[in-house]
């Protein structure tokens, strides 16, 4: 019973789900809307069991002085200086001249734009990696790249303005101008390759739902029957 | 002065024609003096109301014939305001408005059930007129079918008969045949390696929430790894970014030391609930890869602009890397910095594969079957399309 009923609650639920994008009369949407909005709730809800475990796990760390214990401490100081100084404020906590909004514009969206910034290093490693031509694929990529690259830029134009006049790619209005090459690329096997991968996946998210809809997929119940 | 404004309510026919006539009366008299404001437009004509199909009866479509005075470059007419009443004898409230020269508009403001009766105010520089008949009652009712998502109901239905044939023939005794994943073989090895070094192995179920399908499918794999690292006795660390697959995660690595017969080897520290903001999530994940130097790190999920802030920096500690996602631009980041990478239906693909169930791996098979329709339809539609012949892409269209 304590696996069944979770499983007879998804199935009844999930087929619910799937009707209300067939059929829209109340009968059906009105349910659905009401699950939905019960997501929600249950969502708000679940920030409760979140943030004990946070405090639970990073108070443990600080109590037992394990390694890096003082970053936890900064961390479990400013979780709740931030929850009470919210609390404070009250409604309209993120409006102008709040403390919670000092500590949102001056401390919490620059820490986001630094890890943010740290992207722009990232993808130069990456890409030096990912551009070291070592077989034919990489070879492929690399030049695909190179074409990619150069055609978005004005110096990629400049460089191929002699052979402008060419004709001989399809759907190429400006021959063999590097930016309408790129465009090709983009346009046609980078956009071929997206769409069977998004066909894919999203036949696989359909069948995932089928498998836990149908009680076939049940790992989520955990191991207890 | 205009008869209504937006947000005023009009009250009565019999006081909007007393107010057209008090507009029209001083654009009489001051006729033939210089400088005179221009007289109110000539009413809209002939409004007609459709109840909306294939909705849950939230919406009644207006369509209606501009004033004559509403002609491009005169400027007689600038607007029409659209009023609404339950009743002929008003109060007229004003719903909407358009601009001089749209003839049609949909009101999505209205009660199902509920008949409404509606009027159209020609609004210009001289002033409003309301239109001299009002249209009703017009009712907004709820369809049983959407008749537009008929295709996308063909194509879910057989792909459901060919999931269900699968799984039920796989119960019959048939295991179908699934292709070699190396990704997901590579797990495997990653734990092994992890185990070998002594050092722990971080799962990383993606940045999004539970009603992400692709949270789901690396919460589902979680499982399967989780028993592996029972198996091997390697610690697993799991940062959650949300509350909800956080608790799901618990039971996930729960239910995988009961399964691998290790109960008493799970430690409820080994999933934590880190943070849902995107940038937080990294700094800590990426705190604990630089700090506590995982041996493996398993990405499976959604994953946006994290994805290579944290391939990369797990890449620079060493570890062995496998990353899953659906998100195709994100893809050409995990292939770079990853040493595997589950490529879209892959990841949907990875718990059937590692668990080897008969039934769930029949459901891959459906998956492919309706992966071929989906191919001879691309190719029929194309030659129909180049044949002149669109029925058949005008049924795929929906709303």
């Amino acid at each position: 019973m304590k696996r069944e009923f979770p499983l007879f609650i998804t199935a009844v639920i999930g087929l619910l789900m799937i009707l209300s994008f067939f059929v829209p009369h109340q009968f059906i949407s009105v349910p659905a809307d009401f699950f939905q909005a019960c997501v929600i709730i249950v969502l708000a809800f679940s920030y409760f069991l979140g943030g004990a475990n946070l405090l639970r796990v990073n108070f443990d760390a600080v109590y037992k002085r394990e390694p890096g214990w003082p970053y936890k401490l900064v961390l479990v100081a400013a979780l709740i200086a931030t929850l009470a100084i919210g609390f404070a404020e009250g409604k309209g906590f993120l409006d102008q001249g709040t403390r919670s909004k000092w500590i949102y514009d001056n401390m919490y969206s620059p820490m986001q734009g630094t890890m943010f910034s740290l992207l722009a290093f990232f993808i130069a490693s990456a890409a030096f990696r990912a551009f070291r031509i070592r077989t034919l694929e990489a070879g492929l990529l690399a030049a695909a790249a190179l074409i990619v690259m150069l055609g978005r830029v004005p110096l990629g134009n400049v460089l191929t303005d002699w052979l402008f006049q060419l004709q001989w790619l399809p759907g190429a209005p400006h021959g063999l101008h590097l930016s309408s090459i790129q465009e090709w690329i983009m346009n046609v096997p980078q956009n071929a390759a997206k769409r069977a991968i998004l066909i894919g996946a999203a036949l696989g998210v359909m069948a995932t739902g089928l498998r836990v809809i149908l009680g076939v997929e049940r790992s989520y119940l955990s191991g207890e029957d | 002065m205009p008869v209504s404004r937006a947000g005023r309510t009009i009250l009565g026919p019999g006081l909007a024609l007393a107010a057209a006539l008090a507009l029209a009366l001083p654009a009489a008299l001051t006729a033939g003096v210089s400088n005179a404001a221009p007289p109110a437009p000539r009413p809209a004509t002939r409004l007609e109301t459709y109840d909306v199909p294939n909705d849950a009866g939230h919406a009644i479509e207006l369509v209606w014939v501009a004033s004559p005075d509403d002609q491009p470059g005169r400027g007689s007419v600038t607007q029409y305001y659209i009023e609404r009443s339950e009743s002929t004898a008003g109060p007229w409230t004003l719903v909407d408005s358009t601009s001089a020269g749209v003839v049609r508009r949909t009101d999505s403001s209205v009660r199902r059930n509920t008949p409404y009766y509606y009027r159209i105010v020609a609004v210009g520089p001289g002033g409003s007129t309301p239109a001299g008949s009002l249209t009703g009652p017009a009712v907004a009712t709820s369809s049983w079918v959407n008749t537009t998502r008929s295709s996308v109901l063909a194509f879910t239905a057989l792909f459901f008969a060919f999931v269900l044939y699968y799984i039920y023939s796989a119960q019959a005794g048939r295991k179908p045949f699934v292709r070699r994943i190396p990704g997901i073989d590579a797990i495997e090895e990653a734990i092994g390696r992890a185990t070998e070094m002594g050092r722990p192995v971080l799962f990383v179920p993606g940045v999004q929430d539970i009603d992400d399908i692709q949270t789901v499918a690396g919460l589902v794999i979680l499982e399967s790894v989780a028993r592996l690292t029972a198996k091997y006795e390697t610690p697993i660390m799991v940062p959650v970014s949300y509350p909800i697959p956080f608790t799901i995660a618990q039971e996930m690595v729960r239910g995988g030391y009961l399964h691998a017969g290790r109960p008493e080897q799970y430690s409820p520290d080994s999933v934590r609930f880190v943070s849902p903001e995107q940038f937080a999530y990294v700094a800590a994940v990426a705190g604990i890869m630089l700090r506590e130097r995982p041996a493996a790190h398993i990405f499976m999920g959604s994953f946006y602009a994290e994805s290579l802030l944290l391939a990369e920096t797990g890449f620079s500690t060493g570890a062995i890397q496998v990353a899953g996602t659906a998100n195709v631009h994100q893809l050409p980041f995990f292939v770079v910095a990853c040493d595997y990478t589950l490529i879209g239906e892959e990841l949907y693909a990875a718990s059937a594969y590692l668990s080897g169930e008969p039934k769930l791996v029949g459901s891959l098979k459906g998956a492919d079957l309706i992966k071929l329709t989906i191919l001879v339809v691309v190719i029929v539609g194309c030659a129909l399309e180049t044949s002149g012949i669109h029925w058949l892409s005008q049924w795929m269209v929906t709303q």
